[in-house]
């Protein structure tokens, strides 16, 4: 039995960045081969963005790169020759899945649409995923993570509890929002291919960014749209709705029940403000959180975030730290589960990698082999895979099509 | 729903609130026959209210969050506090292929339906259970919500501006880690498809979440560096912000990633004579000053609407976009033409819109099909058709308040 629960796909990405590399490492991290085609002598444009090893730029040594990239193999192969798109032709010919991030225009003056790779393998599932979709005014719209952010409707939401209006709404850190879009498409990517695999028909998923985006904020846009609930950033009187200063960092403290309440009065020495009784029913609490939330606050400023959260748990109230990068790489909760794996990439040396959410009891997912250089596996493809001569590989490579 | 691309998978879904709901709620728009198992004596708080937005609704079936994340579901009512009830439950489990389920770990255990009792029962299904820190650990049996996963996660912190405190956004991130949940779930499907193996996936909202962060978390390890909350800034890109626009807080993205796009971005703003100056010359300097010019774009910005900043920028090949409010989602032209939105008719609460699967599958759809099911709903079919229980044994068993 295999070990590894994606180990019969094969998977073809010319994609650059997060989205699709994104979507193709979660498939590629649990056992899917992934075949990572990028343009000659460059490579996905992810290499050259930081943060670089040492601070230095170098295109194997990108921590976005070695990051998005994990478990996969890279050819070099430039598409915008018709033998390139040949060769492409001969790889999809043995792919079941093939994920693409170009724009609509560009797929189609390559001549690389669903409608024609379908002739090529009708079996082919081919994911494409752009910032507005395939169809629509906007789809030839550019579109970076940020500007997807604001478009998907959760940025002009937030920060949250703004004081005021007259700051500028903010993207939600780190890559979220273009890795979210590559873990959603990846969703719509495995059940077209159980489906595939069912019936023998392939088909093409069309993935529009923004409605990924939107769906991540569909509560707040049902209540707009159902009951009328119109929301801004404007800060608003809910109990303690964002992190809380201690002593040492912040801390989110989120208080529901009426227990949760009750037990949270008990950790605060029971202090004689809490004692009036608009305080005891939750709804309540939120509409008077603007007398409470300070008193939280003077409370939770004596106290050091690690003593408290643990009194919190202790006593079952929510109450959790708010964690920098180098909180979670040292946490014992992760260090437990083995969220971060060492592994040892030939230029970027030995590094630890953020592994896999999940744990699967039959097939874990790991890193077995740190991101590809570039080209790295132009020969065990071409000459192994395609059957060219390494005469013939040779000439592809002075052609520049290699 | 003939051509779902999961129309012969089903499961057994023991999830509840926005995190675990939110996971058969795509599977469920994919084809999944999704049973939710439900009970009176535990009754899914989202069913009721909304702490994020502070407010409750009337009895169990009025509330049009539990619709929008429980589409195309059914019901059943069961309580497992009664051991009659658990029996039942292995019963669907049985004919099932996916169990799912957010208790706090070792709860599902506790009621005789942990994954080591299931497998006995069905040795192929398929097991995710999902929780804020995950099934092992030193802080297994810790709470959470999603601001507070978001918290643990890394993510609070990187979100909000340079010199505010940390944000840790919408409910967004509770339907960020169902949709890690429901990946998770059809991996598994995929591989059982190929091998017939099931097993067990022990998924950490916390860890689904740091994930989105690979960038920060390389960066320390790597460099030891902390990287915190900087607003909408970028590492290298700017202009890379929010900017006012003409109207009453409206607001437009633009982002600007190369020479070519600067240059198309001088031109289509007017060229004014600020564009020529040394602390704009290249992307370096446009990187190190991009406070001031932030103040200086925002000049050009607020005498147009977000909508003419949009297409003035786009024609010219750089990327723009308004900073959408939900209003104006619902009259945006693309948004129409799209369809996510899509009108469903809830049995109690009527007319409801609800936004379907974010993808296009051109040969089997995911569609919604159906409103949410009211508690209990599909009582009949599951007890009755599925299991084959006579209808007085059904009376029965409601009697004794195990369908509950």
């Amino acid at each position: 039995m295999p070990d590894k629960a994606l180990s019969h796909l094969k998977v073809l990405e010319l994609c650059n960045f997060v989205s699709g590399p994104y979507c193709t490492k979660l498939l590629a991290d649990l056992g899917a081969e992934v075949i990572k085609i990028e343009q000659p002598g460059i490579g996905d444009k992810a290499r050259q963005r930081g943060p670089f090893l040492n601070d230095i730029p170098h295109p194997e040594r990108s921590g976005l790169f070695l990051y998005l990239n994990t478990n996969k193999l890279s050819i070099t192969l430039d598409i915008g020759t018709s033998k390139g798109r040949d060769i492409l032709r001969q790889l999809i010919k043995q792919a079941d899945i093939f994920v693409e991030d170009n724009p609509p225009k560009v797929v189609k003056e390559l001549g690389l649409t669903y409608r024609e790779l379908k002739k090529v393998n009708p079996r082919l599932v081919m994911t494409s995923i752009t910032p507005f979709g395939q169809i629509g005014p906007y789809r030839d719209y550019k579109a970076h993570e940020m500007n997807l952010y604001h478009a998907g409707g959760e940025g002009y939401l937030l920060p949250t509890q703004s004081p005021d209006l007259t700051r500028e709404p903010v993207k939600a850190g780190g890559l979220v929002g273009d890795c979210v879009c590559g873990l959603s498409s990846a969703i719509a990517t495995l059940a077209a291919t159980y489906n595939m695999r069912e019936t023998g028909v392939g088909q093409h998923i069309d993935v529009s960014k923004q409605d990924v985006l939107m769906t991540m904020v569909l509560l707040e846009i049902a209540m707009y749209v159902n009951n009328g609930i119109v929301r801004d950033r404007l800060h608003r009187p809910i109990l303690t709705p964002i992190p809380i200063e201690c002593q040492d960092g912040y801390i989110m403290i989120s208080v529901l029940s009426d227990r949760e309440w009750r037990d949270l009065v008990k950790l605060m020495g029971n202090p004689q403000w809490a004692q009036d009784e608009r305080f005891n029913k939750w709804l309540n609490r939120h509409l008077y959180a603007d007398e409470i939330n300070p008193r939280i606050r003077e409370w939770a400023k004596t106290q050091k975030k690690e003593e408290l959260f643990s009194k919190l748990q202790a006593n079952a109230i929510v109450g959790v730290p708010v964690n920098t990068s180098e909180d979670l790489v040292k946490s014992p909760q992760l260090e437990c589960r083995a969220f971060f794996a060492e592994a040892n990439h030939p230029s970027a040396g030995k590094l630890k990698y953020p592994t896999a959410p999940y744990k699967f009891s039959e097939t874990p997912s790991k890193i077995e082999r740190t991101a590809p250089l570039l080209g790295e596996h132009n020969e065990a493809m071409y000459c192994g895979r395609l059957g060219y001569s390494k005469e013939e590989l040779a000439k592809l490579k002075e052609s520049g099509i290699i | 729903m003939k051509k779902a691309a999961l129309k012969r998978v089903r499961i057994a879904d023991f999830s509840w609130l926005w995190a675990g709901a939110y996971a058969t709620g795509l599977l469920a728009i994919l084809g999944a026959e999704v049973i939710k198992i439900e009970s009176m004596a535990r009754v899914d708080p989202s069913r009721t209210m909304t702490f994020t937005m502070g407010q409750a609704f009337e009895g169990v079936d009025h509330s049009p969050v539990f619709n929008s994340i429980n589409l195309n579901k059914l019901s059943i009512k069961l309580n497992l506090k009664q051991p009659k009830a658990v029996e039942l439950a292995k019963r669907i489990i049985q004919i099932s292929d996916v169990v799912t389920q957010n208790m706090r770990p070792g709860a599902m255990d506790n009621v005789g339906l942990g994954y080591e009792a299931l497998k006995e029962v069905k040795p192929d299904i398929i097991m995710l259970s999902s929780s804020s820190f995950g099934a092992e650990g030193p802080m297994r049996r810790y709470g959470g919500y999603a601001p507070s996963f978001t918290s643990y996660s890394g993510l609070t912190n990187l979100t909000g501006y340079s010199d505010g405190p940390p944000n840790p956004m919408t409910g967004s991130t509770d339907l960020m880690s169902a949709t890690t949940g429901a990946f998770a779930i059809i991996a598994a499907l995929n591989h059982r498809q190929d091998t017939g193996q099931g097993q067990h996936i022990d998924l950490s909202s916390v860890e689904s979440l740091a994930m989105f962060s690979g960038d920060a978390l390389m960066d320390y390890i790597m460099n030891g560096r902390i990287r915190s909350r900087r607003g909408n800034q970028d590492d290298v890109m700017a202009p890379h912000n929010c900017y006012r626009c003409r109207g009453d807080d409206k607001w437009v993205s633009i982002a600007v990633s190369t020479e070519e796009e600067w240059q198309a971005f001088c031109r289509a703003i007017g060229n004014p004579d600020w564009t020529r100056d040394r602390k704009f010359s290249d992307a370096r300097t446009r990187w190190q000053n991009q406070e001031e010019l932030d103040r200086l774009v925002t000049e050009w910005t607020v005498k147009h609407t977000n909508y003419e900043v949009t297409d003035m920028l786009q024609r010219t090949g750089v990327a723009a976009f308004p900073s959408m409010s939900n209003q104006e989602i619902f009259s945006d032209p693309h948004f129409k033409q799209r369809k996510l939105a899509v009108e469903v008719e809830h049995p109690v609460m009527k007319k409801q819109i609800v936004l379907g699967a974010p993808w296009k599958l051109s040969e089997t759809p995911a569609e919604v099909i159906k409103a949410s099911p009211v508690m209990g709903e599909n009582n009949e079919y599951v007890f009755g058709e599925l299991l084959g229980i006579p209808s007085s044994e059904i009376k029965q068993l409601i009697d004794e308040q195990v369908i509950y």
